[in-house]
């Protein structure tokens, strides 16, 4: 059996999940960019730029916070918060688009496309787009653009231009399928900024490995292993990059939380890993919620987490057993985002309230544990307003 | 196996089930009438990602009517029957996989399919599907785009078979008609290396365009949103739908004879 860290093999595969399931006209571009990746990943003078952006213009390395009120409210290991919202545009996702924009720079490109869920990808893309004067078009789907306003705002002042969605559900599934529209149409003078660990390889590859900086980071801060990692997955790029770097720490258990939704009939929840069954979806064989081989329709309250597949390589975990993925539902999300804000003064992501709310369940269980770390992807200020309403819904 | 003597030609598109299974026949009665000597049937897929905004249309709009694999296969072997040619079949991997390849060539097959297509099988992910195709009778069919290099163009050519499929634009279904040099050298490379036919698809519309390609080299064109959009505008009522149909083939299928081979 190969190393776990030694994934994807040459063709792109993590076990019998990823691969390069794409239009030919896709495949030179995938092709270049792979051969570019592996270069710059070799490249001391692109990693160091890289590392300088990633300090300078980012904020890096971001905190390790203890959450001792936290700890004294669930009762069990001591809670160690990365603060990923502390990034500059706050969350996760700016790690990787410093990476790609860097590489698109190498690769000759004019020109960006990203799509976004809950706007966080789209406004990181954005912004390293204004940084190196790229012009920057954002697919989102509709739904998501009438839920993230904010971020929709945010993208505009950067100088990007929004493109809503109209088909399917409107939300992050469909965003990806016309940003892979574009791409088809434009792929000589445009790089596709991908926001997760999902897609053809190399893009969960190079993904996983730009936002691994994560859980390097965390390994370095704690000086010593915790028992157990937690974080949320959609796509799965936080979960990823916090995991990668202890995949090959055996003591060191992973959980993958994903959005439960309202229910776990099919179309209302997002549960691919825990639910789901191996199929073909934007590029990639992975877990997918579908039904007689059509993809489902999906729902969580956050949009971020809102989408029918994701990351092959957590297939790939979850059938090695390396990884465990839960769930947790709305509601209960909701409920971790107003106890982290109140006991921490931490208003997180509705994204990240799902690993908190997961840990907030379950520290009471592991009294031999003594160190969880929940990855707090980003922050919650776009998700305030939603939250606002769906709570006068509920007391009204 | 896919008909290798009937060019030059015109290999029509139609979305399975669309706009109804009436309407989707009444189609296939058209086009047979004109003398097509096959027919691409789409087996709709909840996110065509190769396909613009046509034939995501008729896609959901199918699905959204029930349409599902177990009818496309009934309605495929209707069709077939009813009209005395065969169908190759175009869908996305997540289908095919999904019933299990063995099994999906096997109904294919016994529904009157000649040949299967899936826009989003790389060369390099094909080989298994290949083999499933290959074992009952089923030519699986390979792309050729304007963006592959040269020495893929000579790989995936040669390995060709039932016929090579050149997407004659950068982009999606339904695009802009393509024609011009970059098109030209496309065709003169796998007419080269492929020892199939060679067949231009991907925003062919109208009868010019269909002898640009045939003087190019090439052995057939493949129509499908512009014949998608003809369809819509007939309405529901089957007769107008095959009337629709035979009334714009009818110029392309002369423009192959028009045209020496
Ligand atoms: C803050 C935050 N966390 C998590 C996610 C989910 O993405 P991933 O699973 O790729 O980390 C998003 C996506 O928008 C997000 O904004």
């Amino acid at each position: 059996m190969q190393a776990l860290k030694q994934w994807p093999d040459a063709r792109g595969r993590f076990g019998e999940f990823g691969g390069r399931f794409v239009p030919e006209t896709l495949h030179a571009a995938l092709t270049q960019l792979e051969e570019q990746y592996r270069a710059v990943a070799q490249d001391e003078e692109f990693q160091a730029e890289l590392r300088s952006e990633l300090k300078d213009f980012s904020g890096r390395p971001t905190p390790l916070t203890r959450a001792t009120r936290l700890e004294k409210a669930w009762g069990g290991p001591r809670i160690w918060l990365k603060r990923e919202d502390l990034n500059h545009t706050g969350s996760h996702k700016l790690n990787n688009c410093l990476g790609q924009v860097l590489l698109a720079r190498r690769l000759g490109k004019k020109r960006i496309i990203a799509e976004t869920g809950a706007g966080q990808h789209g406004v990181a893309t954005a912004t390293v787009c204004a940084r190196y004067g790229l012009p920057c078009v954002v697919y989102m789907g509709a739904e998501d653009v009438r839920r993230q306003a904010l971020n929709v705002y945010r993208m505009r002042l950067l100088g990007a231009e929004v493109r809503p969605v109209e088909s399917g559900a409107k939300t992050l599934k469909d965003a990806t399928n016309e940003a892979m529209r574009d791409w088809v149409a434009t792929v000589d003078s445009t790089h596709y900024i991908i926001g997760s660990v999902v897609g053809p390889h190399p893009f969960p590859m190079m993904v996983r490995d730009f936002q691994s900086v994560i859980g390097e980071e965390v390994k370095e801060q704690l000086g010593r292993l915790p028992d157990r990692v937690i974080a949320c997955v959609g796509g799965g790029s936080n979960a990823a990059g916090i995991f990668y770097p202890f995949v090959e720490d055996e003591s060191v258990k992973l959980v993958g939380v994903e959005a439960g939704g309202l229910s776990s009939e099919i179309g209302e929840h997002c549960r691919s890993l825990s639910a789901g069954s191996p199929g073909i979806l934007h590029g990639a064989r992975t877990y997918l919620l579908q039904t007689e081989g059509q993809v489902s329709a999906t729902h969580s309250l956050s949009a971020g987490l809102d989408y029918p597949g994701v990351g092959p390589e957590h297939s790939f975990w979850k059938d090695s057993g390396r990884v465990i993925y839960e769930s947790v539902g709305d509601k209960d999300a909701i409920k971790a985002f107003q106890e982290v804000a109140r006991c921490e003064g931490i208003i997180a992501a509705l994204e990240s309230s799902h690993a908190y709310a997961w840990a907030s369940q379950n520290a009471g269980k592991f009294p031999d544990e003594k160190d969880w770390v929940i990855c707090s992807s980003g922050r919650g200020d776009k998700d305030v307003a939603e939250v606002e309403r769906l709570t006068e819904e509920v007391n009204s | 196996m896919i008909p290798q003597d009937t060019y030059p030609s015109i290999v029509p598109f139609l979305t399975c089930g669309w706009p109804s299974p009436e309407g989707f026949l009444a189609s296939v009665r058209g086009l047979a009438k004109v003398g097509c000597p096959y027919f691409e049937v789409g087996f709709p897929f909840s996110d065509p990602i190769a396909d613009g905004p046509t034939i995501q249309l008729t896609s959901s709009e199918a699905l959204e009517a029930g349409m599902n694999l177990k009818m496309c296969f009934e309605l495929t072997a209707q069709a077939t029957r009813e009209s005395g040619i065969p169908a190759v079949a175009m869908t996305y991997a997540n289908l095919v996989y999904h019933l299990g390849l063995n099994e999906f060539c096997q109904r294919l097959k016994e529904a009157g399919g000649e040949g299967l297509i899936v826009p989003d099988l790389s060369f390099e992910e094909s080989e298994p599907v290949k083999e499933a195709c290959n074992r009952h009778d089923l030519h699986l069919v390979s792309f050729l785009a304007p963006t592959t290099a040269a020495e893929r163009r000579r790989e995936v050519a040669a390995a060709a078979q039932g016929f090579l499929y050149l997407v004659a634009v950068r982009g999606v279904t339904g695009g802009a008609g393509a024609s011009g040099p970059e098109l030209q050298q496309l065709i003169t490379d796998a007419k080269a290396a492929a020892a199939c036919p060679v067949l231009v698809g991907f925003g062919v519309r109208g009868p010019e365009q269909v002898m640009d390609i045939l003087k190019a080299g090439a052995d057939g064109a493949i129509v499908g949103s512009a014949l998608l959009e003809k369809v819509r505008a007939a309405g529901t009522d089957g007769a107008s739908i095959e009337k629709a149909v035979e009334e714009f083939l009818g110029p392309l299928v002369q423009a192959c004879g028009a045209t020496p081979a």
